[in-house]
């Protein structure tokens, strides 16, 4: 019943889920390869949680499609619950038990056969690297070998797909590295991930990446692709000593189509770099700004989403 | 339904239990207080009932009778009074519940026309109490003008004659002391059976989605039937742990008399366990905060079983619709068992009706708590 090679693993399809009067994902579709890591970025409360719990089947759909494995997901929970792991954003595994203990109740639960147990929970312990702590109640471990234990909690039952839902957050960034190295591990193994994360540094280990807000997909590509279509012009680095008092001037000039602060310096979004570059230079220095400097970078993820989301994205709501 | 997932669930869940040494202690501690508390607390012989007395005649006679006041069992003579206003006064501050006057003409009647009054008076704010003190106060009261008839007669030298043509002469059955404890303790054991058992499970479901393992145990494939099942064994095991403890004191430290079988004993008691440990998950499903969930808990199991079990009331003497909501209260079939059990020694052959109440009303309850699970977070 799985997917043969070619078809997507995971298959979304107009989904809309209503709570109340409420759209908290307003007809999404998308499709997910067997071994691809697309990853899902928006805002908080912008539909990320939502989507993953639907596909987990812990939530119904309002209306549209969810298949995972081939399989319809509202009307085959079970079956397909058998066959993904789930991690959800809060830690959810038990902290007064054990690890191995933890370890033993999901095994057991997800119907791992007695005489493969014993491998898979070395595989889990070996992977998440707690050798040595299988003993250790898993409320004393700290966030990094929680995160890796519930990522071997939910792969034991050997899943083909995996929802990961925020795996990261709180966690420091040598053990978010070390978790990204454990997922392009399943990846290349034919495990078809989706995560959702608010960092932008992780999205660029994905292979795709779909950015949501306001529970509608508002673009989806490689992180390449993101960055070089979506802004829809050339960036400029405008800096200078107190910058942000000509933000409104740097806006209103010829061509310019969106400025944001990144800091202690503006993005300035422009239809053509080489013509704008000296236009503005020369505005800040007819306003007496000391250190005026203009040149055209690169854009990251973060100017593309930045730019995509509009100003909802920027105030607050970007990564750390 | 899949043994393996109702093994790993039982092993998981036996392991929080004993690794919460505290909550294990306090669930072992308290049928144990409970026991004591309410093997103690609760009774409904009266004794030493407090007593005022004035007598206005200060005869012979009327000491003899004070006297045969002050020596009995039921009353315990507070003092003497010197007038009527003391003796309201004494009953309104609550110092005496019966005030027992003797009119100044007492002994003279008594003489002459062989016929004395005594005026009793009573504090009927407990009614239960007052009634009691009212009849000991008349048996006292009786005896003592018998022994007055036949001393008049001896005087005169005729021959005594039955002052009572007819007498009845009761013998009492199954509590042959009448100490109302004997049949309040097994009534106690149930009732510390239904709070502590409903408690257990009321935490169970509201723990996993207050600590938020609840939504990673969604997403499994365990169905509600296996998880119902393998959270409910382990308290199953601590709950006849508890059982144990309460029928061990009510045998042992209270020495109520035990005439009945342990298979039986120990068969209805599981069928009770089981209806409480249910109402319990139950509710732990429909309240997802563990303190919501045992205040409902405790609220469903404790009344209806102190009021509706005739535990404390017998149910024969209750309004006809009240009678009628006694038959939904799982405690009422269980204190009829294990009060005959205990008491009477009932055979299983006396015991059919209720124990197929139960068990009926076991089944019901198992069957919607293994349907009260919804695997969705909707």
């Amino acid at each position: 019943m799985t997917a043969g090679d070619g078809q997507p693993q995971i298959v979304v399809d107009a989904l809309v889920k209503r709570f109340g009067e409420f759209a908290a994902l307003d007809g999404v579709s998308f499709t997910v390869g067997r071994g691809e890591i697309m990853g899902f970025l928006g805002p908080n409360g912008a539909g990320k949680s939502t989507l993953i719990r639907i596909l987990c089947g812990l939530l119904r759909p309002t209306a549209g499609r969810v298949l995972v494995g081939g399989m319809d997901v509202a009307k085959n929970p079970e079956t397909v619950r058998q066959r993904i792991g789930y991690m959800s954003q809060k830690f959810s595994l038990y902290g007064d038990l054990s690890v191995v203990e933890n370890l033993r109740f999901f095994g057991g639960i997800y119907g791992v056969p007695s005489g493969e147990m014993e491998e898979r929970l070395r595989f889990a312990v070996d992977m998440a690297g707690l050798g040595g702590r299988e003993d250790a109640l898993v409320a004393t471990l700290a966030g990094g070998w929680k995160q890796r234990l519930a990522l071997g909690a939910a792969i034991l039952h050997r899943p083909l797909t995996l929802f990961l839902d925020e795996p990261t957050s709180g966690v420091d960034p040598a053990s978010r590295r070390r978790f990204w190295d454990l997922i392009h591990t399943l990846s290349e193994d034919g495990v078809s991930i989706l995560v959702s994360t608010h960092y932008m540094d992780e999205a660029e280990y994905c292979r795709r990446i779909a950015l949501i807000n306001h529970g509608r997909l508002i673009a989806l590509g490689t992180p390449r692709e993101l960055k070089q279509h979506s802004l829809g012009g050339e960036l400029l680095s405008v800096e200078g000593e107190r910058i942000g008092d000509a933000m409104v001037q740097v806006q209103k000039s010829p061509g310019v189509k969106d400025v944001a602060m990144f800091g202690s310096i503006l993005h300035a979004l422009v239809d053509q770099a080489q013509l704008r570059v000296p236009e503005i230079e020369a505005l800040l220095v007819a306003r007496g700004v000391a250190g005026a400097r203009v040149r055209r970078i690169e854009p990251s993820l973060e100017d593309s989403f930045v730019h995509l989301v509009g100003t909802q994205f920027a105030s607050g709501e970007t990564s750390p | 339904m899949r043994w393996r997932r109702i093994q790993a669930i039982v092993v998981k869940e036996s392991l929080q239990i004993v690794r919460d040494s505290r909550s294990l202690m306090i669930v072992l501690l308290i049928p144990l207080f409970q026991m004591f508390m309410l093997g103690y607390g609760v009774s409904l012989d009266v004794q030493h009932i407090p007593l005022c007395a004035y007598d206005r005649e200060g005869s012979q006679e009327s000491q003899a009778l004070l006297h045969r006041f002050s020596a009995s069992p039921y009353f315990a003579l507070q003092g003497l009074m010197g007038s009527y206003g003391e003796v309201e006064h004494n009953l309104d501050a609550g110092q005496c519940r019966l005030a027992i006057v003797i009119p100044s003409g007492f002994s003279k009647g008594l003489a002459d026309a062989g016929k004395g009054t005594v005026q009793a008076l009573l504090d009927a704010t407990d009614s239960n109490t007052a009634n009691l003190a009212a009849n000991y106060a008349r048996a006292v009261v009786t005896n003592y003008s018998a022994d007055v008839q036949m001393e008049f007669v001896q005087k005169r030298g005729g021959t005594v004659q039955t002052l009572t043509p007819v007498e009845v002469q009761a013998r009492v059955w199954f509590n042959e002391d009448l100490v109302s404890r004997n049949f309040i303790v097994p009534g106690i054991v149930a009732l510390v059976m239904a709070i502590v058992g409903a408690q257990l499970t009321s935490l169970t479901i509201a723990r996993e989605w207050e600590r938020g393992t609840m939504e990673l145990l969604i997403s499994t494939p365990v169905e509600p039937t296996e998880l119902m099942i393998g959270k409910l064994f382990p308290y199953f095991l601590v709950g006849m742990v508890d059982a144990c403890i309460c029928l061990g004191l009510a045998v042992f430290w209270f020495n109520v008399p035990f005439r009945g079988t342990l298979p039986a004993l120990f068969f209805t008691t599981g069928l009770f366990l089981t209806v409480v440990l249910c109402i319990g998950y139950y509710v732990s499903v429909a309240i997802r905060s563990q303190v919501g969930a045992s205040q409902v808990a405790l609220l469903l199991t404790m009344l209806p079983t102190t009021l509706l079990s005739g535990f404390t009331f017998p149910i024969d003497q209750m309004p006809m619709a009240v009678q009628a909501v006694t038959y939904v209260v799982s405690a009422r079939y269980y204190v009829t068992i294990i009060k005959a059990l205990f008491l009477k020694g009932a055979p299983w052959g006396e015991l059919v009706l209720p124990i197929l109440c139960l068990t009926l009303y076991a089944l019901i309850m198992v069957f919607f708590a293994s349907r009260a699970f919804r695997k969705t977070l909707d």
